[in-house]
């Protein structure tokens, strides 16, 4: 049986009723039972478009909508199967939405689309200018000896980041993949300095989480 | 013959209530959303709280509740209490609390969970646990009839070893555990419900034994968990603790140097507990303390009370600080702080936590049931169908050990559940034939300052170079929070897949074991189980053939739609009579039955396409 609806990739079969379901469904319309996630990318999956710069509001919109639908707390009645299945969309829908929420992984995400590998490579910088730039807002980090200091710093960092991710949607509107990785590898960075400033802050207020 | 089309069957069993659980370290209480009301069920006396603790007497008998916290005054040495605080926990990792622990330790198998000894008899954390959620149970039961399922909560901290111990307890006492929820994510449905509380608010739960901060933001139905943090060794039992150490430290100036045995720490904690209690109410108050037929008095007002606590407050309050640092928040965007625990009641922690959050607390619904209320209306909502929708984290990262003792984040805390991430490791030497898979949860950077949940060897990795083998770790965490680990070697397909059981709960033998010799009633309520699960099994079915016969019943003869339709009706009628075997036959059957339909059905979907 199996090997039949296998000729066709954009219909199969549903696992409870074998009606046939379009690829991306997430319920049979035949019988209305949830199925397998599909392969299908992020930008898809949360149904927004594909671009660099999102609505967040949108984005958390429609990621309460689907994990609405999807979410396992809606299969405690229901077969193990089921339960299975909601597991499984809901995890996918959960990368999905970790990665589109958060700049740097959209961007990392963005360039994987497009084609690149590697990423982790690609965004390791020799440009000494970048360097410079970091090392010195570190140096202010490490003398910084009160929070208000920080948070003076720390606004420094955001405006940086704010900047690069403006830049980000046009290169890739543009499809300049180059400036893409360029403006990735500062915002990786500028995000590392962001972290550190964190830290820096519980170190501060002499906390141990 | 006109295809008969029945009502669609309900999934669920509107006869099986579902309550909803607070099992804490001090008191537990049971709740219910009964005609849309939250209810907490309570004792003659009108009190909603179960102490947690459990009596066991020389004659076989088991007390629970508030019978057994008066035995602690009198017959110490038969009582457990605050068994919470070691649920998952090896002896290794509460070398640091004995001794001032309340009942004494048995021997533990080799890295299994502590055993304590009451009364000749050697018992588990989960044993004990087990007892008084029969004790709950009885009560829901003697209030509602049967009661099947619940909704348990644990501290948002709890690991996975914790949690599976909880698990394993509700399965001895033959509750079927709906989803463990965590405790401030209770307080804040039932806030968020009941007081229609929107925007980011912060969850300050200070229990018997737990201490959690859990910020979240509820929107439009929708309960969003962001960060959490705490502490699971610090509860309102640290702040008796502080009490009855200055009681006994003046008693050592009246008569010299005592020994004093756990039967007498037992009640010299009592007396710190009570006064603890007073002190939230009063400005001061003497106790009495006897032991060896030597009586003190102890007296102790608010401020001094409130000098021997404000290490441990000031610990709550820089833990709540480090999560909104985490979080990337300031205070001014927390709306409002609800406060979870009777603890919460002292006026140093109030005052405290006003302070710092800059805004009164919430205090509307009783510190000591909002869980339970929370937990009631989760139950509610998974059974009955709602619009709520409860999305949590996990609460500590999760990795495992690589080089030099260091631990490789897997999946960082804060990270939303159901998830699955993988990462990939290699080997470090030729030839390497295996590699040990060392789980480990928490935020430290070396591995022996985390928790080590599980081991496992992947072995067979066929011989190569250092460095070659691409062997990948697959992190699953469900929607209550536990964990499955597997590996696999991709270059030759090399797979082994481990259900993490953490080294410090339950083995499948033991947990078999006490099924069998514990309770009467489990073999009753496993086929009870079994059934269940086969009338949801049965019930599916039948919806997707009535769903097919809808859509294409034409496919049919009218010889085969009278055999499809007889066959549905069987197990229909096995449905209502309840016999399990039956059932399974007719559901077979119904499958038999529809095979040539189903084959039909796909050929028609698949020329659908094409034509
Ligand atoms: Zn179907």
């Amino acid at each position: 049986m199996n090997d039949l609806y296998k000729l066709n990739s954009d219909v199969s079969c549903c696992w409870s009723c074998k009606g046939p379901v379009i690829k991306h469904a997430l319920f049979c319309p035949t019988c209305d039972v949830i199925q397998p996630p599909s392969d299908i990318d992020h930008f898809v999956r949360l149904g927004i478009c594909r671009c660099y710069v999102l609505d967040l509001s949108e984005l958390d919109r429609q990621y309460f909508h689907f994990q609405r639908l999807l979410h396992p707390d809606k299969f405690v009645c229901h077969t193990s199967k089921e339960q299975i299945l909601s597991q499984a969309q809901v995890t996918v829908l959960n990368e999905a939405y970790e990665t589109l929420k958060n700049p740097l992984k959209r961007a990392y995400y963005l360039l994987r689309l497009s084609g690149c590998v590697d990423i982790d490579l690609i965004t390791k910088t020799t440009n000494s200018d970048l360097l410079m730039e970091i090392m010195e807002i570190h140096e202010l980090l490490n003398d910084a000896d009160t929070v208000d200091e920080i948070k003076v710093i720390e606004d420094q960092i955001n405006a940086k980041m704010i900047l690069c991710e403006t830049s980000l949607e046009k290169a890739f509107v543009k499809e300049n993949l180059d400036i893409a990785v360029e403006l990735t590898t500062r915002l990786k960075y500028f995000k590392k300095l962001f972290e550190e400033s964190s830290s820096r802050k519980i170190y501060i207020t002499g906390i141990n989480i | 013959m006109l295809l008969q089309i029945n009502e669609p069957t309900s999934r669920s069993n509107k006869n099986d209530v579902a309550i909803g659980i607070d099992l804490g370290t001090t008191n537990s209480v049971v709740a219910v959303v009964k005609n849309g009301q939250s209810l907490v069920l309570r004792d003659e006396q009108g009190s909603g709280l179960i102490p947690s603790v459990v009596a066991y007497g020389d004659d076989g008998s088991i007390v629970v509740g508030n019978e057994a916290r008066h035995e602690l005054l009198s017959n110490p040495q038969i009582v457990v209490s605050s068994i919470k605080r070691l649920m998952g926990r090896g002896i290794s990792d509460i070398k640091s609390l004995v001794g001032t622990l309340p009942f004494e330790l048995g021997i533990a198998a080799d890295g299994g969970m502590v055993r304590l000894k009451v009364s000749g008899k050697t018992l588990t954390p989960v044993e004990v646990s087990a007892d008084i959620l029969l004790a709950i149970k009885a009560r829901a039961e003697n209030a509602l009839g049967s009661v099947k399922s619940a909704v348990i909560t644990v501290p948002a901290y709890f690991d996975d070893a914790a949690r599976n111990a909880t698990k394993d307890a509700a399965k001895l006492a033959g509750i079927k555990v709906l989803r463990l929820i965590n405790e401030p994510t209770a307080a804040a449905l039932a806030y968020g419900l009941d007081n229609h509380v929107e925007g980011l608010y912060a969850i300050y739960d200070f229990g018997g034994g737990t201490f959690d901060i859990s910020l979240l933001h509820m929107e439009r139905g929708v309960f969003q968990v962001r960060a959490t943090g705490g502490d699971v060794a610090l509860g309102g039992d640290d702040l008796d603790h502080s009490i009855a150490e200055v009681f006994l430290s003046e008693r050592t100036k009246l008569f010299g140097n005592e020994t004093i045995t756990s039967t007498e720490a037992k009640q010299v904690l009592s007396i710190g507990r009570m006064a603890k209690e007073c002190l939230s109410i009063n400005s001061c108050g003497d106790w009495v303390i006897k032991i060896n037929d030597k009586s003190s008095r102890h007296y102790l007002d608010l401020k001094t009370f409130e000098s021997l606590i404000t290490n441990i407050v000031e610990r709550t309050i820089s833990i709540c600080r480090g999560v909104i640092i985490d979080a990337g928040i300031s205070v001014k965007e927390i709306k409002g702080v609800v406060l979870v625990g009777g603890c919460t009641r002292v006026p140093l922690i109030r005052r405290r936590v006003s302070e710092f959050f800059e805004c009164n607390p919430l205090v509307d619904i009783n510190p000591d049931e909002v869980v339970a209320v929370g937990a009631a209306m989760q139950a509610y909502a998974l059974t009955a169908g709602s619009s709520t929708l409860l999305l949590d984290v996990t609460p500590l990262s999760l990795g495992i050990e690589t080089m030099g003792g260091i631990v490789e984040r897997v999946i960082p805390r804060n990270t939303p559940i159901p998830v699955a991430m993988a990462q990939e490791f290699t080997t470090y030497q030729n030839n390497q034939d295996s590699m040990l898979i060392h789980v480990v949860q928490g935020e430290r950077e070396m591995v022996e300052q985390c928790r080590s949940l599980a081991s496992f060897v992947l072995s067979g990795i066929p011989q190569m170079v250092a460095g070659r083998a691409r062997i990948c770790v697959t992190f699953v965490v469900d929607a209550d929070g536990l964990l499955t680990v597997s590996a696999k070697e991709k270059i030759t397909g090399i797979e082994q897949e481990v259900s993490v059981k953490p080294s410090y709960g339950l083995t499948e033998d033991e947990m078999t074991r006490m099924l069998r010799d514990s309770l009467e009633h489990a073999r009753e309520d496993i086929k009870v189980r079994l059934f269940a699960e086969a009338k949801v099994e049965a019930i599916r079915s039948l919806l997707a053939v009535r769903a097919a016969l809808v859509a294409d019943g034409d496919l049919l003869s009218i010889d085969e739609k009278s055999q499809i339709h007889n066959a549905l009706e069987s197990v229909e009628s096995a449905i209502r009579d309840g016999v399990i075997e039956i059932l399974q036959t007719t559901v077979a059957t119904l499958e038999d039955k529809t095979k040539i339909f189903a084959i039909r059905r796909i050929n028609r979907g698949i020329h659908k396409r094409f034509d």
